[in-house]
C-alpha cells in the first residue's frame, strides 16, 4: 500500500460543509481507494446469486440483464411489504438533518452523500417518483420532478447507489440521534438487498459467504487447517503457561458448542484473544468440569450474508442451530464479535428458531439462569464471564496486565443493537488495573464505527477506511495524549482485524486487545509455572527488573 | 438552488391571492369557505387513514429496537429501561418521552472539525434544534386546541383556561396570545436553518420549504385578522359552527382575508398525507423505537419467513472426511 494516501492529505480534504447546488444533479464518481472490487463469479454461484458474470465498477457497462429496472423496481415492491421499517422510513424523514454530521464517514470524508439522511435519499428519491401518488402525478408535468426532489431510476443512480450503500458500515449511529428513529442501516441493507439481485455485490463479502458456506467459516480454513492452527496455540500457550490447553472440536454430548468469528483463528492481535477462550475453558474444565467443544462446521461466529441479504444471512446462521443439535450439547456459548451478534441476537431466534432442542441456558458453575437468552438459548462470553467473575468463580492476577493502560472501544451492534454496555466494563475493571474512557460522545450508544464494519474491511478501500476511522482515532488520541493510554480493547472480531491498521495510521502508539486476551493473561490457571510473559510474549510488568537483579 | 424555496413562496402567495381574490373578486364565498374546507377535511382523514394502513400492513419480520442505554442482563446490572425496555411498559414510556419530549432530538450535537496541530473533531451538545421543535410543535398545538372555541358551543372550560393561560402576559388590546408569537419565531428559525445551515440546505426540497411558508402565512393571516384588521368574530363563529353542525352559513362581513387564512389550512390538511408531515403518524410505527428489547429471551415470528437451501454437516463432512479424519476429528460416517 506504498501509494497509500496520507494522513495529512486525508485531513485536508475534509470539509464539512456542502457546496451549494443540488445533489442530485452531481453525478457520482466512483474513485479508487473508496470502494471495494467486484465479486468473484465463483463466489456468487455458489450462493445461487443472480447475473453472474465477471464486472468492473470502473468500466461503462456494468453488464446488467436488459429489464434491469423493472428487477429493482418489483425488488423494491416486494421489500415494501416485507419490511414496515422501510417503508416508513421511506415516507417520514423530515430532513431535519439531526443525523448528517453523526456518520463517521461523512466525518472523515466530507462528502455530503455520506450523510446518512443523504444515503437514504439516493433510493429515497426513486421511492418517491415511482411509489408515491404525488410522485408520479407530478413527474409526468415539466418541474414537477424537482418540487417533489424524486428522479427515475437511471444507471447514475443505480452506480450512486452502489457506490454509497458499500459506504455505509451499518452502525447505526444515525439512527440514535434520530427523532423517528429512522436507522439507516437498514436502508443500506435494503439497498444492497437490491443491488444483490442484479449481481452487484463487492467481493469482500460474497467470497467470504460463500467460503463460510462450504467450509464452514469465512476465512475457507479446512478443518484440519483449523486443526493446526489451534496447535500452534496450544504450543504458545503452553510456553506461556506451562499448561496445556488444547480445545475438543466436534465433541457430541458437550456440555456448551462454543462458536467465534474465524477472524479470531486467523490474524493477530484476534488470536490473542482465541488464546484466552481456550486458557478459560481450560480452566473451567479442570476446576468445575465444564466440557466445552468447538465445531469445525460451525466455525464461523460472523455472518458476511447479513451484509448480503438475509436470505443469505439466513443460510449461513442456520448452522449454529444445526450443529448445536447434532452434537446434541445444552446451550450455545458465542464469542466476542459484533455483527455476528446482530444476527444472534436480533434475528437468529426469528430466522432459524424456535431452538427447542436446547436447554434455557443456566451457568452450571455459578447457577445463574440467563434470562435474557432463554429462547435464543445463545449467550454471550462477556455475559457469561462477567457472571463468572461476579461469583467469584475465576482467581484473577490483575497486575499481570498492569503494562496495559487500556481505553474501550464500544462495537456498534453490541451497542446500538444489543445494549452490551456494562458487562464488558465490568469485566475490565477486574482484569485490568489502568482504565480509562474516551469522551462521552464517542463510547456506549453514541460510540463510533470503525469505519470497516459491514464487509468494507478490503485492502482496496483503504482510503474510505482510514477516513471512516478518524472519529474513533481522534478519540482515542485523546485518550492516548491525557493518560498515555496504549492498548484500545474491544469485543468484536472486525474491530481487531480493522483497528491495528487504523491505530497505525493515525495513533500507531496505541494496539488493539480483545477482552478475553488480558482475562488469559489474568487468569491463574490450577497448575501452571511462573508466568514472565503475557500471551504476546512480551514481558509481564516487574518481569525484567527482577531479571536484573 | 433558490428556486428550492421561491417556487414554494411563490406558490404559498399565489394561494393565498386566489383565495383572497376570489372572495373579495368573484363573490367565491362557498366555494372558499364551505366546498374547500370539507374537501380538504375528507382527503386528510381518509389520506391519513390510507397512510398508516399502508404501513400497519407491511410485516414486521424482525424485532430491531436501537438500543440506547444499558439492556436487560444479569441481575445486578442496573438497566436503563427508558433508552432500552425489554417490557411493554418500557417500550410505551420510551414512546412517550419520544412523542412528547423528542427525546432522541434532545441528544442533537454538533460536530466541529479543526485542522490545526492537535486536528480535533469536536462534538458538542446542539439543543436549538430541540428547542425549536418543540417551540413549533407545542405552540402549534396550542393554536389548534385555542381555535375549539370556534367550533364548540358552549366553549368548554378547559379550552377557555387554555386561552386565558396563552394570552396571561396581557399585552395590548386585544391581548397578546404567546402562543402565536411562539409559533411564529419558531417557524422562522427552522426556516432560517433551512436556508442557511450549509448541510441541512443541501439536503432541503421545495417540499421541506412549502409547508413551512404555508404556516408562516396562516399564522401570518391568523395574527392580521386578530390585531389589525380585527376580523368579525361573531361572524367567523356562524360560519365555523355552520360547518361542524353540516348547516353550513356565509355570513356577512367577513372578508377574504379570512377565506384566505381557511383556504391555506384546507391546504395544509389535504397536504399532509401526502408529505413527510406524515411523520406524525409514522413516529408511532417506528420498529426500532416502538419495540423492546427482548430479543433473546421471547421469539419474533416473521410471517414469510421462509425455508433456505442450508449446506449440511452431511455434506461438509462428505467433502473432508479424509481431511478430518486424518486431522484426529470424529466424524460420522466412517468411509
Ligand atoms: S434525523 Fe431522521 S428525520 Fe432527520 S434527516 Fe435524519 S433521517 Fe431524516
Ligand atoms: S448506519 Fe452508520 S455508516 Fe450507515 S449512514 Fe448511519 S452512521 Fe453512517
Amino acid at each position: 500500500m506504498a501509494d497509500q494516501i496520507k494522513p495529512d492529505e486525508l485531513l485536508d480534504k475534509i470539509d464539512h460543509t456542502p457546496e451549494r447546488g443540488d445533489w442530485m444533479h452531481t453525478a457520482v464518481q466512483i474513485r479508487p481507494g473508496m470502494y471495494c472490487y467486484s465479486a468473484n463469479p465463483a463466489s456468487l454461484e455458489t450462493m445461487d446469486m443472480p447475473n453472474v458474470r465477471k464486472w468492473d465498477p470502473l468500466d461503462e457497462d456494468w453488464k446488467l440483464p436488459e429489464n434491469w429496472q423493472e428487477i429493482i423496481h418489483n425488488g423494491i415492491k416486494e421489500r415494501l411489504e416485507r419490511f414496515r421499517t422501510f417503508k416508513v422510513f421511506m415516507d417520514i424523514c423530515v430532513r431535519c438533518g439531526a443525523c448528517a454530521d453523526k456518520c463517521h464517514y461523512f466525518l472523515g470524508t466530507g462528502d455530503p452523500k455520506n450523510m446518512p439522511v443523504l444515503r437514504a435519499e439516493l433510493l429515497r428519491s426513486v421511492y418517491r417518483n415511482d411509489f408515491t401518488t404525488v410522485g408520479k402525478i407530478l413527474s409526468s408535468i415539466p418541474g414537477g420532478k424537482k418540487l417533489y426532489g424524486s428522479r427515475p431510476l437511471t444507471l447514475d443512480v443505480l452506480k450512486e447507489w452502489w457506490y454509497y450503500f458499500f459506504q455505509c458500515t451499518e452502525c447505526r449511529r444515525c439512527s440514535v440521534f434520530c427523532p423517528y428513529g429512522i436507522d439507516t442501516a437498514e436502508i443500506t441493507i435494503m439497498g444492497r438487498e437490491l443491488l444483490n439481485l442484479l449481481g452487484l455485490n463487492i467481493d469482500w463479502i460474497a467470497t467470504p459467504v460463500a467460503n463460510c458456506n462450504n467450509t464452514g467459516n469465512h476465512l475457507g480454513i479446512q478443518p484440519h487447517a483449523l486443526m493446526g492452527m489451534m496447535e500452534f496455540f496450544t504450543e504458545d500457550i503452553e510456553e506461556v503457561t506451562g499448561v496445556n490447553c488444547a480445545p475438543q472440536f466436534n465433541k457430541k454430548g458437550a456440555d456448551i458448542l462454543f462458536i467465534t468469528p474465524s477472524g479470531d483463528y486467523f490474524a493477530d492481535p484476534g488470536t490473542y484473544t482465541c488464546q484466552g477462550y481456550l486458557i478459560l475453558f481450560k480452566y473451567l474444565k479442570e476446576k468445575y468440569g465444564l466440557d466445552v467443544t468447538w465445531s469445525t462446521y460451525a466455525s464461523e461466529g460472523g455472518n458476511f450474508g447479513s451484509f448480503t441479504s438475509f436470505e443469505a444471512s439466513k443460510r449461513l446462521n442456520a448452522k449454529m442451530y444445526l450443529e448445536a443439535k447434532r452434537l446434541g450439547v445444552k446451550w450455545i456459548l458465542g464469542g466476542e464479535c459484533g455483527h455476528m451478534w446482530r444476527v444472534v441476537h436480533q434475528y437468529m431466534d426469528t430466522m432459524n428458531g424456535p431452538a427447542d432442542f436446547l436447554e434455557e441456558p443456566v451457568n452450571p458453575i455459578t447457577g445463574t439462569k440467563f434470562e435474557n437468552a432463554k429462547s435464543t438459548k445463545m449467550v454471550h462470553i462477556i455475559e457469561f464471564t462477567a457472571d463468572l467473575i461476579k461469583h467469584g468463580k475465576l482467581e484473577l492476577d490483575k497486575s499481570r496486565n498492569d503494562n496495559v493502560k487500556l481505553t474501550f472501544h464500544d462495537s456498534c451492534n453490541p451497542s446500538r443493537s444489543m445494549g452490551m454496555l456494562e458487562e464488558p466494563r465490568y469485566i475490565i475493571n477486574n482484569v485490568c488495573n489502568n482504565f480509562y474512557e474516551m469522551p462521552p460522545n464517542t463510547i456506549r450508544e453514541q460510540t463510533f464505527c470503525c469505519g470497516s464494519g459491514a464487509g468494507l474491511n478490503a485492502g482496496e478501500n483503504i482510503e474510505l477506511r482510514m477516513a471512516g476511522a478518524l472519529p474513533r482515532a481522534t478519540a482515542v488520541k485523546y485518550v492516548h495524549e491525557k493518560f498515555g493510554v496504549n492498548r484500545l480493547g474491544a469485543i468484536c472480531a472486525i474491530d481487531r482485524a480493522a483497528l491495528p491498521t487504523a491505530m497505525e495510521y493515525w495513533v500507531p502508539e496505541v494496539g488493539v486487545t480483545g477482552l478475553h486476551e488480558l482475562i488469559g493473561n489474568a487468569l491463574i490457571l490450577p497448575g501452571e509455572k511462573k508466568r514472565t510473559e503475557d500471551l504476546r510474549f512480551e514481558p509481564l510488568p516487574g518481569v525484567e527488573e527482577e531479571d536484573d537483579e | 438552488m433558490n428556486q428550492k424555496y421561491l417556487v414554494p413562496l411563490a406558490g404559498v402567495f399565489l394561494l393565498f391571492l386566489v383565495a383572497y381574490t376570489g372572495v373579495e373578486g368573484a363573490g367565491l364565498q362557498w366555494l372558499f369557505g364551505v366546498v374547500v374546507p370539507y374537501a380538504a377535511l375528507l382527503a386528510f382523514l381518509a389520506g391519513f387513514f390510507y397512510r398508516v394502513m399502508g404501513w400497519a400492513s407491511s410485516a414486521v419480520p424482525f424485532r430491531i429496537p436501537t438500543t440506547c442505554g444499558q439492556a436487560k442482563s444479569l441481575p445486578w446490572i442496573k438497566q436503563n429501561w427508558v433508552d432500552d425496555p425489554d417490557t411493554a411498559g418500557g417500550v410505551f414510556v420510551r414512546m412517550l418521552t419520544e412523542i412528547f419530549l423528542f427525546r432522541s432530538l434532545f441528544r442533537n450535537t454538533r460536530a466541529a472539525f479543526h485542522r490545526n496541530e492537535k486536528n480535533r473533531l469536536s462534538y458538542s451538545w446542539e439543543i436549538f434544534l430541540w428547542v425549536g421543535a418543540m417551540a413549533f410543535h407545542y405552540s402549534f398545538l396550542v393554536v389548534i386546541l385555542r381555535h375549539l372555541r370556534f367550533f364548540t358551543s358552549p366553549v368548554p372550560g378547559c379550552v377557555k383556561f387554555l386561552t386565558k393561560m396563552d394570552g396571561i402576559l396581557q399585552i395590548g388590546l386585544p391581548e397578546l396570545r404567546i402562543s402565536g408569537v411562539v409559533l411564529l419565531l419558531a417557524v422562522f428559525f427552522l426556516l432560517l436553518r433551512r436556508i442557511f445551515d450549509a448541510k441541512v440546505s443541501y439536503i432541503s426540497q421545495a417540499a421541506d420549504y412549502f409547508p413551512l411558508f404555508l404556516i408562516l402565512a396562516i399564522a401570518g393571516t391568523g395574527i392580521c385578522m386578530r390585531y389589525f384588521t380585527r376580523v368579525d368574530i361573531i361572524g367567523v363563529k356562524e360560519l365555523t359552527m355552520g360547518l361542524v353542525t353540516f348547516h353550513p352559513v356565509i355570513p356577512k362581513g367577513v372578508g377574504g382575508l379570512f377565506y384566505a387564512h381557511v383556504f391555506m389550512v384546507s391546504i395544509l390538511f389535504a397536504y399532509i398525507p401526502n408529505s413527510k408531515l406524515m411523520h406524525m403518524g409514522g413516529i408511532f410505527l417506528s420498529p426500532t423505537r416502538n419495540m423492546a428489547n427482548n430479543n433473546r429471551a421471547v421469539r419474533h415470528i416473521n410471517p414469510w419467513n421462509y425455508p433456505v437451501k442450508v449446506h449440511t454437516y452431511e455434506e461438509y463432512e462428505d467433502d473432508f472426511r479424509e481431511k478430518m479424519i486424518e486431522a484426529g476429528l470424529p466424524v460420522d460416517k466412517k468411509e
